[in-house]
């Protein structure tokens, strides 16, 4: 049993698991993106380029500050949660009587907006990010070698989305930010300061964002342009997932990164285009995407 | 996207016949046509003023989507560089002649629209946007792997051969009048398209859609005709600066000119016939007198254009005058 279709099991399997760590992080970034969309009414296209800055500052505050990945962990998103209240008090709050579309066109300048600045700053040649100490190595399963970084991303990534799912399901702020998808006037009625949470949900986006960037960081190269390269594949994934549904889209995110990484072993010349492709055969059988609904 | 064209409370909107607006209709594109007749004798760069039409033409074929029929195409750089690099190859490696080349330019853009359109169409809004946006990608990395593209080098050196066998090209001030002359034939294409019956129906779609559909209409039909005529001059305009640079690289494909293309329309002025003319204009000239000035900064101007663009001047430069001047009128 040392091949599959002629493909040797290590390298199927180290694959599968690179294709799980993308579509952990696929699975985040939709998630942010659908519960923005949810109740600000904006496609976020600078998605991307927060998930680029929470790599930077993973980076630059062990590089100048000496800071570890943990603190990282937990100083990029409150860092980027920061900008995303900036960016919401001062520029998205006067879009939301406007047709979505401005939504997308000012987060688009954002992005490049925010890409200029850090290529200006640090070049376009990537920037390393060593594996925290704790998390070196690889496990040796008999069946396959497990490097523990990859499977740490995979296990906090999902907890992370289950958390978030369960936050917005199941306790009474998830109902309260859901009814406010529904209907703000109402929910404001009730006494509750709707600008706030509406700057507290792009916030929380935002910094999820910035997660995703700092899990990301040891697995890639930080470079200026990784987050447009990678926002575009999270909007297919989120057509193809429909932006219905929290869980929908982690399960979508997640399985489209596998499928991705299967692509990578058995025809790699398709695994850039794979995801596009599905896009469009989700589009002509079911329009409103796997897990949205129809209007 | 309709806020440029919704009227708002306070400025009616009027019969765009009735009070011919000083800039608009043909008094200001007569103006515009006579400049860019003398613009090579007046000491305008021809190479630039090429270029700079060739994105001219690219922005009011996006225009005649978004301003008229209220799709945002977020991946018209695919047209244009698909179109860019086939014209490319055609001319240089099979020989073709460039106005075989400009209509297999075009061509290739129409049948991809009509392939990308159809996909695309199933979708409204915002999903719209990341659909072409992503479809657009599919053709970006299709250009960085297919073999006869050249991958990161692009397509060099494509000569402009003879036009019709006859003509030679090569000559930038020749060239420059079969530019002008494609620019002015797609300008007053599009002015008899939005014109016609069919291009009223197509903003009754953008006004509102199930009107539109109980109407009777078959709104899917009217888009994707829509969508396949503009990119089949996204096509042209490909096509036709691929003979003016004599490359196709990319930058052609790539996402950030798809972008680069929305800002020219917004801040023209989107559903308006100068605007993206006039746009282009802006956003080329200023991308050539920046260049070497500023570096990688000039992403960050963009940016902040466009930032500026949607919280403050969503009627871009030609909205903004017309909105003026119908103010000027009503005293």
């Amino acid at each position: 049993m040392d091949d599959i279709f002629g493909i040797p099991v290590q390298a199927l399997l180290g694959q599968l698991l690179l294709g799980l760590v993308n579509g952990s992080f696929y699975a985040m970034l939709s998630l942010g993106l659908a519960v923005i969309f949810g109740l600000l009414g904006i496609v976020n296209f600078a998605h991307g380029a927060l998930y680029m800055i929470g790599a930077y500052v993973a980076w630059l505050s062990l590089e100048k500050f000496g800071l570890n990945y943990w603190v990282a962990l937990g100083l990029s998103p409150l860092i980027v949660g920061g900008l995303g209240v900036l960016i919401e008090r001062t520029l998205l709050r006067h879009l939301y009587k406007l047709d979505p579309l401005y939504g997308l066109l000012l987060t688009f300048g954002l992005a490049l907006i925010a890409e200029g600045v850090f290529r200006e700053q640090f070049g376009v040649s990537g920037q390393q990010y060593p594996v925290p100490e704790l998390l070196q190595g690889a496990t040796d399963l008999g069946f396959m070698v497990l490097p523990n970084y990859r499977a740490w991303v995979v296990a906090a990534s999902l907890v992370v989305c289950l958390g978030t799912w369960f936050l917005v399901e199941k306790t009474r702020l998830g109902s309260t930010l859901r009814a406010g998808t529904e209907n703000p006037a109402l929910v404001q009625a009730f006494g509750i300061n709707v600008p706030v949470m509406v700057t507290l949900t792009y916030a929380a986006g935002a910094a999820l964002a910035a997660l995703a960037g700092v899990l990301a960081a040891p697995v890639i190269q930080i470079t200026p342009l990784m987050g447009s390269n990678l926002i575009i594949v999270v909007f297919a994934v989120v057509v193809i997932g429909g932006m219905g549904s929290i869980l929908g889209s982690i399960l979508t995110g997640v399985v489209l990164g596998v499928i991705e990484g299967l692509t990578k072993v058995f025809y790699p010349e398709a695994s850039n285009i794979v995801v596009f492709v599905i896009m469009a055969i989700v589009l002509m059988i079911r329009p409103a995407g796997l897990f949205g609904k129809e209007k | 996207m309709s806020v440029a064209t919704t009227p708002s409370s306070t400025t009616p909107r009027r019969p765009m016949k009735t009070n011919l607006p000083m800039f608009t209709g043909p008094r200001l594109w007569a103006a515009l046509f006579v400049l860019l007749l003398v613009a090579p004798f007046i000491g305008l760069y021809p190479v630039f003023m090429m270029k700079a039409m060739c994105f001219a033409i690219f922005a009011c074929a996006f225009n005649l989507l978004l301003g008229y029929t209220g799709l945002l195409s977020f991946g018209h750089a695919a047209f244009m560089g698909a179109a860019a690099y086939a014209t490319g190859w055609l001319v240089r490696s099979a020989n073709w002649s460039p106005e075989l080349g400009l209509v297999a330019g075009m061509a290739l853009g129409a049948a991809l629209g009509l392939v990308v359109g159809l996909i695309a169409i199933r979708r409204q809004g915002i999903y719209f946007a990341m659909i072409t946006l992503a479809m657009a990608q599919m053709v970006y990395f299709v250009c960085l792997q297919a073999p006869f593209t050249g991958g990161e080098d692009g397509l060099q050196g494509v000569p402009r051969g003879k036009l019709f066998g006859l003509i030679p090209l090569g000559n930038d001030l020749t060239m420059y009048f079969v530019v002008l002359a494609v620019f002015a034939a797609v300008f007053l294409a599009i002015v008899r398209i939005v014109h016609s019956p069919y291009g009223q129906v197509l903003k009754a779609i953008r006004e509102n859609e199930p009107r539109a559909i109980s109407l009777g209409y078959d709104v899917d039909r009217y888009k994707l005709l829509a969508f396949v005529l503009s990119t089949a001059i996204a096509g042209l305009a490909g096509s036709l600066k691929t003979l003016v640079l004599g490359f196709a690289t990319l930058s052609d494909v790539h996402w950030s000119l798809s972008g680069e293309v929305v800002l020219m329309t917004l801040l023209g002025g989107m559903g308006t016939f100068a605007g993206p003319v006039i746009g282009a204009f802006t956003i080329i000239g200023l991308q050539n007198f920046l260049a070497d000035r500023v570096g990688s900064w000039i992403t960050v101007v963009i940016g902040s254009i466009f930032v500026v663009c949607v919280i403050a001047f969503r009627k871009g430069i030609v909205g903004e005058l017309l909105a003026w001047q119908q103010r000027r009128q009503a005293r």
